[in-house]
């Protein structure tokens, strides 16, 4: 036998009118927990990152630590190489292979970095493992919250916040010591010996982590980040999203466990809301796709428990594409993920050839301003130059310095010079020239190369100009 | 400034940050009769006006809070310097106590030394290059050859003494040439006469019927500054006429030029400008070029 509800009509009429706030206060969201395929996937994700995030600083190399940006000296250590800002091109590369590569994956897979590698979703997922170790399950908490202070309320809140708090340190201290010597902080902070600065920044990144992870961790998807707003620009007909298979589910309704729902004109679903109480963005998957939705799969594992306990199939909520859903064919391999495989491949391609065959030297020619040109004894003609030579390599070298672009041209100054690793060299010096040479030319390319003694391949060029009296009158 | 546009920036200021909470809280809700929209179409999509987190408006009034303390405690409000006293000279101020503080001990260690031994220690030198590329480099080049009108200072040709105690005084003092203009009292042909002898006594060219006549009027005028033989004079400055070291130019016309208006080339002093410790340090970098 169905119910029959009567309907409720609105009878009262409507009072004096009223103003609704257009800020409205934040629900909290209390997340249930829940096991399954994908959570399993997201742990084997999850912690190799998050080794590689914590771990890498303390890794050194040839002396110094492996990974170090040092930032007052404008030199960027990753092991074996040192990058300086003139190698900004290189990093230019790689956010572009990065963004190229996050929409290939976006347009196959629909939004897989914010479910399972953004470290917005890592760290709120271990902060909630702390509320949950702390606080309890997700009717003890919302119990918790509800009633008053007592000894256990102010124990469970300051054990959640300590967990918190420390775990937020651990990440600032960590993030900062990418910047600097982490075995040096790790000893000056607590000694109170690091400067001012690294305090700074350890602190504003704790507190960072402490904010973003612990209070308002779904705000920041639903309201700052930009990517959750222009990846639906990218989901086409056959990108695989979390969805609700309504043709499967609806009408739903709950139902004895052993009864057929198809005698009953019921749907697969059985309307126990588990899928809207895992959700940690608070949104009900079952109402379409949404922008909240992070695809973190919370409710698919939480359906498909449900499932196995009700013995329906797996995959009321599933990974799917809407082609499939709409029961159309599904080609997954299309022109549009083609494409931007491809281009990952390339720009990847491009990058490796010129990183490895970046030169580790450079010069920049800089001619005096002071001076158009200088007129010397025996009709020759001088400009001055001061020329800046970075050795960008690992080791002390020797280079020779040449110049070239005008017949007869000599160098005064010194023409082989010797340069530490990661030092500038300013060397000033005076390029003579016959005036015949110039043949009237009162503004002449000249070119100055410097060459490493013994290694042929390492040399750079840098060009300037040459000013000289022009045609005799 | 005046105080009319002290005012006027005050006024400005309080109005614009007062009608921003005002613009804030003035549209903070709507009547619950109202459609839940805000009223824009674009190509038939209409746009709901739903609620926004409360943290925002929080956030907005937190900025004119702070906005408002800013204003109170630094310079930004017209004439009124702010509650801390921060000015820009106070914040230059203490980054030189800083630096001189910083570098101290890299001078101190310079002090007991002569000009001789800083020129010998490659650091020192370095740090002359630096100082030298900063406040010398302007006039005399970057490779301290010099320019017309300035001097080569890697040769070992000095106009007031190449010893560290005159390029001490040099760097310190400054230098003030003074050659008087010589048109008056030798005339057009008189200066062509001079000329053409002052270019025989380097051997530019050879002695000619010009250059016999002007050799009389140089004894006479010049040789009380340039020396009887014309090699110079390093208590005046007077250069040495026998080299082909020319500090104008070596050619007929600029020498003729020098005769009739005279040189009056200068040399800033920088006594007030460095310190004694960077002084020293140029001293020794420029004693250095020229002892290679």
């Amino acid at each position: 036998m169905t119910d029959q509800r009567i309907p409720v009509i609105e009878v009262t009429p409507p009072s004096e009118v009223g103003e609704i706030d257009l800020y409205q206060k934040r629900e909290r969201i209390y997340t249930r927990k829940v096991e399954g395929f994908f959570q399993r996937l997201r742990l084997y994700t999850g912690w190799p990152l998050l080794i590689l995030y914590f771990g890498a600083p303390w890794f050194n190399w040839d002396g110094r630590q492996a990974i170090l940006f040092d930032l007052p000296a404008r030199k960027f250590h990753i092991f074996a190489v040192t990058f300086w800002p003139q190698d900004f091109p290189l990093l230019a590369w790689l956010l572009m292979i990065a963004a190229f590569g996050l929409f290939t994956v976006t347009v196959f897979a629909g939004r897989v970095w914010c479910g399972y590698t953004c470290p917005q979703t890592v760290w709120t997922s271990i902060f909630m493992w702390a509320e949950q170790v702390s606080e309890g399950t997700r009717n003890q908490r919302i119990k918790l919250d509800q009633g008053p202070w007592t000894v256990n309320k102010v124990w469970r809140k300051s054990l959640k916040h300590g967990m918190w708090f420390g775990f937020a340190a651990f990440t600032g201290i960590t993030f900062v010591g990418y910047f600097t010597p982490i075995r040096a902080l790790v000893i000056d902070l607590p000694l109170g010996q690091a400067g001012m600065w690294a305090n700074l920044w350890t602190l504003f990144f704790t507190l960072a982590t402490y904010i973003n992870a612990g209070w308002l961790r779904e705000q920041v998807c639903m309201y700052m980040c930009p990517y959750a707003r222009f990846q639906s620009v990218m989901f086409d007909h056959e990108t695989l999203v979390v969805s609700y298979d309504r043709k499967r589910g609806e009408p739903r309704g709950s139902r004895k466990r052993e009864a057929d729902p198809k005698a009953l004109a019921l749907g697969d679903c059985i309307d126990c809301e588990l899928c809207v109480q895992v959700c940690p963005t608070g949104i009900d998957i079952r109402n379409g796709l949404q922008y909240e939705c992070i695809t973190c799969a919370l409710c698919i594992d939480a359906c498909d428990s449900v499932m196995d306990k009700m013995n329906y199939p797996r995959g009321l909520i599933r990974y799917t594409t809407e082609n499939a859903l709409d029961g159309k064919p599904s080609r997954i391999m299309r022109p549009r993920l083609a494409g931007y495989s491809l281009a990952v491949l390339v720009l990847t391609s491009l990058f490796l050839s010129v990183l490895f065959n970046r030169i580790p030297v450079g010069i920049d020619a800089i001619r005096e301003r002071g001076q158009l040109f200088r007129e010397v004894d025996g009709g020759l003609v001088e400009n001055v130059y001061t020329l800046k030579i970075r050795n960008m390599g690992e080791k002390e070298m020797s280079y020779r310095i040449a110049a070239s672009g005008i017949e007869g041209a000599s160098i005064v100054g010194p023409t082989r010079v010797t340069i530490q690793s990661g030092d500038v060299l300013a060397l000033p010096i005076a390029l003579q020239v016959p005036r015949e040479s110039l043949q009237g030319n009162s503004n002449a390319e000249v070119r100055f190369t410097v060459k490493a003694v013994g290694q042929g391949g390492i040399q750079d060029t840098a060009e300037s100009r040459f000013l000289g009296p022009g045609p005799a009158r | 400034m005046t105080s009319f546009w002290s005012a006027y920036i005050i006024v400005l200021t309080a109005i614009t940050i007062v009608g921003t909470y005002w613009l804030l809280f003035g549209n903070r809700s709507r009547p619950s009769d109202s459609e839940a929209k805000t009223g824009h179409v674009y190509d038939g999509i209409e746009e709901y006006d739903n609620p926004l987190p409360a943290w925002w408006l929080y956030m907005f009034v937190i900025t004119g809070v702070f906005g408002v303390g800013y204003l109170v405690a630094f310079p930004g409000l017209g004439n009124f310097q702010g509650l801390l006293g921060w000015s820009q000279e106070g914040q230059w101020k203490r980054e030189v106590q800083r630096a001189e503080a910083r570098f101290e001990p890299v001078f101190a260690a310079y002090r007991d030394k002569s000009i001789e031994q800083i020129a010998a220690d490659p650091q020192a030198v370095r740090m002359g290059q630096r100082l030298f590329a900063n406040n010398c480099s302007v006039c005399h080049g970057s490779d301290a050859r010099g320019s017309v009108g300035f001097p080569n200072l890697t040769d070992a040709d000095w106009l007031y003494g190449g010893s560290p105690e005159a390029i001490h005084a040099t760097l310190v003092n400054g230098r003030q040439a003074a050659m008087p203009p010589w048109e008056a009292a030798l005339g057009d042909q008189g200066v062509t006469n001079v000329a053409h002898y002052v270019r025989t006594l380097s051997g530019a060219e050879p002695a000619s019927a010009e250059s016999a006549a002007g050799e009389a009027q140089f004894k006479m005028f010049c040789v009380a500054c340039h020396g009887a033989d014309g090699k110079g004079n390093q208590m005046l400055g007077a250069p040495n006429l026998a080299d082909n070291i020319w500090l104008y130019g070596g050619d007929l016309e600029t020498i003729k030029h020098a005769l009739r208006k005279g040189r009056n080339g200068q040399m800033p002093a920088f006594g007030e400008q460095l310190s004694e410790d960077k002084i020293r340090l140029l001293t020794a970098y420029v004693y250095s070029l020229s002892s290679q």
